[in-house]
């Protein structure tokens, strides 16, 4: 492996790399990602894949708007040699309760605000968009059709290949052991197959990223939780869009390849590190799916498991320089909404390192809002 | 061996050929080949390809199979109805 690099990125999900790419693309040269297993193998790969504008906070939603147009012409731009099916079937949120319906309210106003053409649509519209859909005490959905979901396997790949393109070298099963800084800057990473001198490190390894952070002596405020999913055999095309039900905690999909997947979030999972796949779960969600999506009964499992979360304390990204270790940034906490903002987290961290205008103020996702400083609580998070 | 006809994901009509393909361009696992092309992810979940793949890694690499990477092994075992783990049948 190479002794230098300018620039070393510590993750190879979907943040690490399309932030080598955005890099690259900007004529950065000699840029290494490290990735402990292969590509996606963290939490990208095991994430529900949806991408949606319909968010409360106002950063979330311009990140999410700009990175579907990112999404809807990537084939193109990063010239891919396979799809990353973005398919835009839309997303309907469903409310069955009046705070819900208060609070979905509120989030559309934000939306307009910025231009996404969310609906709020009556229970008999929300069974027009998905006909197998229980309206039975349902309030009122909104509804976006430019939502949707990709493929985060391929997404990666084609972020891979065209960041490989540009000169962007990979190394995978390759685990940093150390991180080294003199006078309050980074200088070199350890790894499992040798040093790299480097004078930037981006930490992109979300629920891990904690513990490189503390690698330099920093305390980076997330921690993991567990999210489980299950995909069912394939079937013909009958939903175009992801339900969501925040009532119900569950969010419910069907893929381009025929499949459904979905997930329910559960109030009481542990702070913890475990991605095993429970028997807990499989019940849960298949009664939360049944009961609001009634013909899913029918539907086989065929597998079920889990990711992490990386948590951070009000649910939004932390894109930062660490204090004390300059050149040392952070693109962490994403909190399960991580791979739709993707495209444009990414190129909002690199308008900063490289010292560019930044399309939208950075500073929202620093680290002095845990100190002190204004949270960005969201409130829309399954 | 005819490559292009043996087919070795047979939920996913995954061909011999294809995933020959996919190791020349250094995808290096079974956990690898699977997430570019589904290799494994049906109805079946890898029962048949998953050890073909492994054979042809190993030949790649010059390997024993048994030091091949194997995928998680995850539940469930065979397709189980949604309405079956809601209770209602």
């Amino acid at each position: 492996m190479q002794k230098s690099a300018n620039v070393v990125i510590i993750g190879g999900g979907i943040t690490g790399c399309a932030t080598a790419y955005e890099l690259a693309v900007r004529g950065v040269k000699d840029i290494v990602v490290i990735e402990k297993q292969y590509l996606s193998s963290g939490a990208t790969g095991r994430c529900g894949a949806g991408v949606r504008q319909q968010w409360g906070t106002e950063t979330n939603a311009i990140l999410a708007r700009d990175s579907v147009k990112r999404f809807e012409g990537m084939n193109e731009e990063l010239e891919y040699d396979r799809d990353i099916e973005f398919k835009q079937g839309g997303y309907l949120m469903v409310s069955y309760t009046q705070n819900e319906w208060n609070q979905y309210k509120k989030n559309v106003a934000v939306q307009h605000s910025l231009g996404i053409p969310t609906k709020m649509i009556t229970p008999q519209e929300a069974q027009e968009i998905v006909p197998h859909l229980n309206i039975n005490g349902l309030i009122g959905a909104t509804f976006c059709q430019s939502d949707g979901h990709a493929n985060p396997f391929h997404v990666v790949d084609a972020y891979y290949k065209a960041a490989s393109r540009l000169g962007v070298k990979f190394e995978t099963y390759t685990s940093v052991t150390g991180i080294t800084r003199e006078k309050g800057k980074v200088t070199s990473v350890q790894t499992s197959k040798g040093d790299i001198a480097a004078s930037m490190v981006i930490n992109a390894c979300g629920y891990a990223a904690g513990t490189i952070c503390k690698m330099v002596g920093f305390e980076l405020p997330l921690y993991p939780q567990r999210h489980q999913a299950l995909v069912t055999e394939p079937v013909e095309p009958c939903q175009g869009p992801m339900v969501i039900s925040l009532h119900h905690r569950l969010y419910c999909q069907q893929t381009p390849h025929g499949s459904f997947i979905m997930g329910v979030g559960d109030p009481n999972e542990p702070k913890d590190f475990n991605i095993n796949s429970s028997w807990e779960f499989l019940e849960d969600v298949a009664r939360q799916a049944t009961t609001v999506l009634p013909l899913l009964k029918n539907l086989r499992v065929v597998r079920q498991w889990s990711g992490l979360y990386d948590m951070s304390p009000d649910a939004n990204p932390i894109l930062d320089e660490v204090p004390d270790a300059k050149g040392m940034w952070v693109a962490a906490g994403f909190s399960g909404h991580g791979f739709m903002v993707a495209p444009q987290t990414a190129v909002l961290l690199v308008q900063k390192i490289l010292g560019q205008n930044c399309f939208m103020p950075i500073e929202r996702f620093g680290l002095e809002r845990f100190s002190g400083g204004e949270l960005l609580l969201e409130s829309a998070v399954v | 061996m005819q490559t292009k006809e043996t087919i070795v994901c047979r939920c996913e009509d995954i061909t011999l050929e294809e995933i020959k393909s996919l190791i020349d361009q250094g995808y290096r696992t079974i956990d690898e080949i699977k997430r570019v092309i589904r290799a494994g992810m049906g109805p079946c979940q890898g029962r048949t390809c998953r050890m073909l793949i492994a054979q042809e890694l190993a030949k790649y690499y010059g390997i024993p199979v048994g030091e091949v990477l194997m995928p998680t092994f995850r539940p469930t075992v065979r397709p189980v109805k949604l309405g079956t783990f809601a209770g209602g049948e």
